[in-house]
Formats: C-alpha cells, sequence, structure tokens
C-alpha cells in the first residue's frame, strides 16, 4: 500500500512537491526593506458563513486589494468544495486560491478512489492539515485563513469550521466571519443573527454583515452598482449547495441601502 | 551442467496470452453502448461494493473485466493520472486518449517483460457534447488498443454477445432501449434470467454538469425496466 492511499494532496507532496504552494522563501528575504513584497500581496477580504434552519449559508466580497491599491474587483473567495461543502478564503490570494482549488480535488479524488464521500468532519481536518502545511510561508506573510462550511449528512445540520495559521481547527456554532473585515461583519451577525432562521432572513443578514464590513474595512467591497458586481452568496442544505443569483442580491442590496438612507434623512 | 530449459519467445508469448485469455473469460461480459444522451455502462455484478465500472475524471469512465485486484490497481492510477493532469494543467486538458495511450504502455510492458501477464481487459470512455466525437478505448492484456465506435463488450463471452449486438444496435438509443437491449444480449448469451439487484448500470450523461457520470441504481432501474 502506498502510504498516501486515498489522498490526492499526500500523493503530491510525495511524488510532485512542486505542485504544492508551498515553495520555500526563506533566502528571498533577507532584509526588512526587502519585505515590501507583502504588502503586495493581493489581500484583504470579509468571508462569513452562518447557520441557518435547514443548513448552512456561506459568503465572501469580491474585492481585492495590493496595499492601498484595488488589484481585482469581481474575484470570487467563495469556492464550492464538492456538492456538500464550500470554502470561503482570506489572505494572500494566491496560496488562498491555491489551497481552495487543491481541496476541491482532494474531495472528489477521495470520492472516487474510494467510492464514497469523506465525512463533513474528515473534510474539515485534511483542509487543517493542508494549512499546517502552509505554516513557513505563513510565517513570512502569506497567510491562509480559511472558513469551511458545508452539511453533514450523518448529523443533518449545517456546520462551520475556522481555522488559525497553523492549521487549528475550531468549529463554530452559529456563524463566523473572517478577513479584514471579519470582526465588523461579526458585530453585524452578534446584532442580527437568529437561530433556526428561514434561508431568505439568513441570506439578507449575510449581505447587511458584509455591507457593514465594506463601509468600515477598505479591503472590503461593497455591492458595485455601476459594474454590476455583487458579493457570492452560497447556501448549502441537504439537497446540495446552490448559488443566489445575482439579481436577487442586487434586490435586496437596493432595498437595504433604500432603507439605510431614508434613516439617515430622519436623523437629519 | 544442466541446461536451462528453452523456450521459444513464440511459445513464451502464446502462453502468457492463453493464460490471460482464460482469466478473463472467466467473468461475465461488461456491455458499452452508446445511447442518446452519451455512453451507457452494464455488467453483471454480484458484488455491490467492487465496482467493475467506475468514474475517472469529468468526462471519462472506466470499465474493467478480469481480475479484481489487477484492474482495480489500474483504476485507481488512471484516477491519480488524470487528477494530476487536471490540477498541474486544466480539467479540459485530461483526455481519455492520453488516458488509453498511458494503460496500452503499461499493460504492455508487464506482458511483455513480467512471468505473469495481467488477466484485465479494460474499457476508457470519453462523452462529448457531439455524439460523433465520443470516445471509446478497448486495452487488451498485452496492451493492444482499438478504438471502438457505437458498442463493445469486454470479458466473459464477449464475442457472442457482440454478434448479439451487432445485429440489434442502432443508434440514437434511449437509456431505456439501451437497458433492455444490454440485459437481453446478455440473458441470451448466458442463457439465463439476470437478478435486478446484480446490475451494475451506470452512465456519462452529456446533459450533466461538471462531472458527468452517474450510477443508475435500484430505485431508478425499476421505474425504466417498466
Amino acid at each position: 500500500m502506498n502510504s498516501w492511499s486515498s489522498s490526492f494532496y499526500d500523493m503530491i507532496a510525495a511524488e510532485h512537491p512542486a505542485l504544492l504552494p508551498q515553495f520555500k522563501l526563506d533566502n528571498l528575504i533577507r532584509s526588512t526593506e526587502e519585505r515590501g513584497y507583502r504588502e503586495n500581496v493581493p489581500h484583504g477580504t470579509t468571508v462569513l458563513a452562518l447557520k441557518y434552519k435547514d443548513g448552512v449559508i456561506i459568503a465572501g466580497d469580491r474585492m481585492a486589494t495590493e496595499g492601498y491599491q484595488v488589484s481585482a474587483r469581481r474575484i470570487e473567495k467563495v469556492f464550492r468544495c464538492d456538492d456538500y461543502s464550500a470554502i470561503a478564503i482570506s489572505g494572500a490570494a494566491g496560496v488562498c486560491i491555491e489551497m481552495a482549488k487543491l481541496l476541491q480535488v482532494e474531495l472528489e479524488h477521495y470520492e472516487k478512489l474510494e467510492g464514497i464521500q469523506l465525512t463533513l468532519e474528515g473534510k474539515a481536518n485534511k483542509l487543517s492539515q493542508m494549512i499546517k502545511g502552509n505554516l513557513p510561508l505563513a510565517m513570512q506573510g502569506l497567510v491562509v485563513i480559511p472558513i469551511f462550511a458545508g452539511y453533514d449528512l450523518n448529523k443533518g445540520e449545517g456546520r462551520i469550521y475556522k481555522y488559525d495559521i497553523t492549521g487549528g481547527k475550531y468549529e463554530e456554532i452559529d456563524y463566523h466571519s473572517t478577513g479584514s473585515g471579519g470582526k465588523d461583519a461579526r458585530n453585524t451577525l452578534k446584532k442580527l443573527y437568529l437561530q433556526d432562521m428561514p434561508d431568505d432572513k439568513a441570506v439578507l443578514v449575510a449581505l447587511e454583515a458584509l455591507y457593514d464590513a465594506a463601509e468600515e474595512d477598505i479591503g472590503t467591497g461593497g455591492p458595485d452598482m455601476v459594474r454590476g458586481i455583487f458579493p457570492i452568496v452560497k447556501v448549502i442544505n441537504k439537497d446540495g449547495i446552490t448559488d443566489i443569483e445575482e439579481t436577487q442580491i442586487e434586490a435586496s442590496y437596493k432595498q437595504l441601502i433604500n432603507s439605510r438612507r431614508k434613516a439617515i434623512a430622519k436623523e437629519k | 551442467m544442466p541446461l536451462p530449459y528453452y523456450v521459444s519467445p513464440e511459445q513464451m508469448m502464446q502462453d502468457k496470452a492463453e493464460y490471460a485469455q482464460k482469466g478473463i473469460a472467466k467473468g461475465r461480459s461488461i456491455l458499452l453502448l452508446e445511447y442518446e444522451n452519451g455512453i451507457f455502462f452494464f455488467a453483471d455484478n454480484p458484488s455491490a461494493s467492487l465496482n467493475k465500472v467506475s468514474e475517472i475524471y469529468d468526462r471519462i469512465a472506466f470499465a474493467g473485466a478480469g481480475k479484481y485486484s489487477e484492474f482495480e490497481n489500474l483504476r485507481k492510477a488512471g484516477i491519480r493520472h488524470a487528477d494530476i493532469k487536471g490540477f498541474s494543467y486544466s480539467r479540459e486538458d485530461v483526455t481519455a486518449k492520453s488516458l488509453a495511450n498511458a494503460y496500452s504502455q503499461t499493460l504492455g510492458t508487464i506482458f511483455s517483460q513480467e512471468i505473469k501477464p495481467l488477466e484485465v481487459e479494460i474499457l476508457v470512455a470519453e462523452v462529448h457534447d457531439s455524439p460523433d466525437a465520443n470516445e471509446i478505448y478497448r486495452i487488451m492484456y498485452d496492451g493492444s488498443i482499438c478504438d471502438e465506435k457505437g458498442f463493445t463488450v469486454i470479458g466473459g463471452r464477449a464475442d457472442a454477445v457482440k454478434i448479439y449486438l451487432k445485429e440489434r444496435f442502432k443508434t440514437g438509443l434511449s437509456l431505456k432501449e439501451a437497458l433492455k437491449l444490454s440485459t437481453e444480449a446478455l440473458e441470451t448469451t448466458i442463457n439465463q434470467k439476470l437478478a435486478l439487484e446484480n446490475l451494475e448500470v451506470a452512465v456519462l450523461d452529456r446533459g450533466r454538469n461538471g462531472r458527468k457520470f452517474r450510477r443508475i441504481r435500484m430505485e431508478e432501474l425499476l421505474t425504466l425496466i417498466e
């Protein structure tokens, strides 16, 4: 038996290490002056996940920044991993996207070899090991801090996992948000979150939290009415994973902006 | 000093081929038919978990006849080959042709260099948006490779099943018709009824999003048979 058995990650780590995002930068960065590159790596984000009555909702804004510049307006930070799970990334965009892609292949690879999907806990643990493998890069500023959310078919409920840079995995029981605007989004979630919300209500809460994060954090993009760019929201439940339509998100934001406008007008 | 036995290369290859053919013919046949929405696989398999037909990649499926442990290794190697290729290039760059060639090389090398050849015959099929573009490769124990159209059969009494299908197969079969024709073909050649719970049926359905491979389970089989 090969030691990597059914894991794609272990296999390429053993046989094609160049395909992993874990290149060594030790010799490249010697002085603090040279560390300017860190600010030039796209990062800055708000991603979040919250549970609702039938499962879990995962969402993220669309903007990437390099230092004080916008580097991309329509980048995607929430990725479907398989039919029952998704990952939302925050940190250095390149490494994060690479890791999300690696996780997708990992889960599919396992499913094809074994003929059965990993359990949600199994998927979350594998991601934890992958983040741990990224620690050398994280120590040099190329941090990957994702949120992993999915529907646990065995338990019949949505679950949310957050991570630290060492790969530490912590389960959240209601909601979580991370990235440069994570704290702002969490504040909104704290006020608006209710247990067992219906899906439409939970989507609105997610959108409002992202909106508040975009208002307070320069690294987070709000709804872009001019170009028609809106956060990505995915809903995961026992029937699988679905994207909330862009038109629906746009309509919700128009409503939200209107009600805020009215509230401000009253204050005056 | 005793001389080592001399066996002529022709004799050695012939012996190996006979040995492999015998092993492959022991099991039941696996049928592949092109149908209206893609490619249809049909096997008689008493085991529910040890599959003969399985998914390799988005548009590619694999079927193996002969010794389970041997084609299972080939299947896993195929998935690894495909996933590494898709990860380092793009998902569209994974093709049945390159996979079939890799299998052919492996089987050919083992056949000529090892004492025991692999007792397997495999199919690699890729579904395309246009039915004319579908690719079906049959690879034999010695690494020889054929590219097939319409239908093909491996394992068991493959030739007899092929003759039956040749007279009755037409293009554009519905899923229901493909299932009916395959059942009849196999039942006629083995001269006994097939048990529904022993059927392993799967399709590469071009209508699906992303991964085209799908197993057809008991509930759906029941509705198709009615």
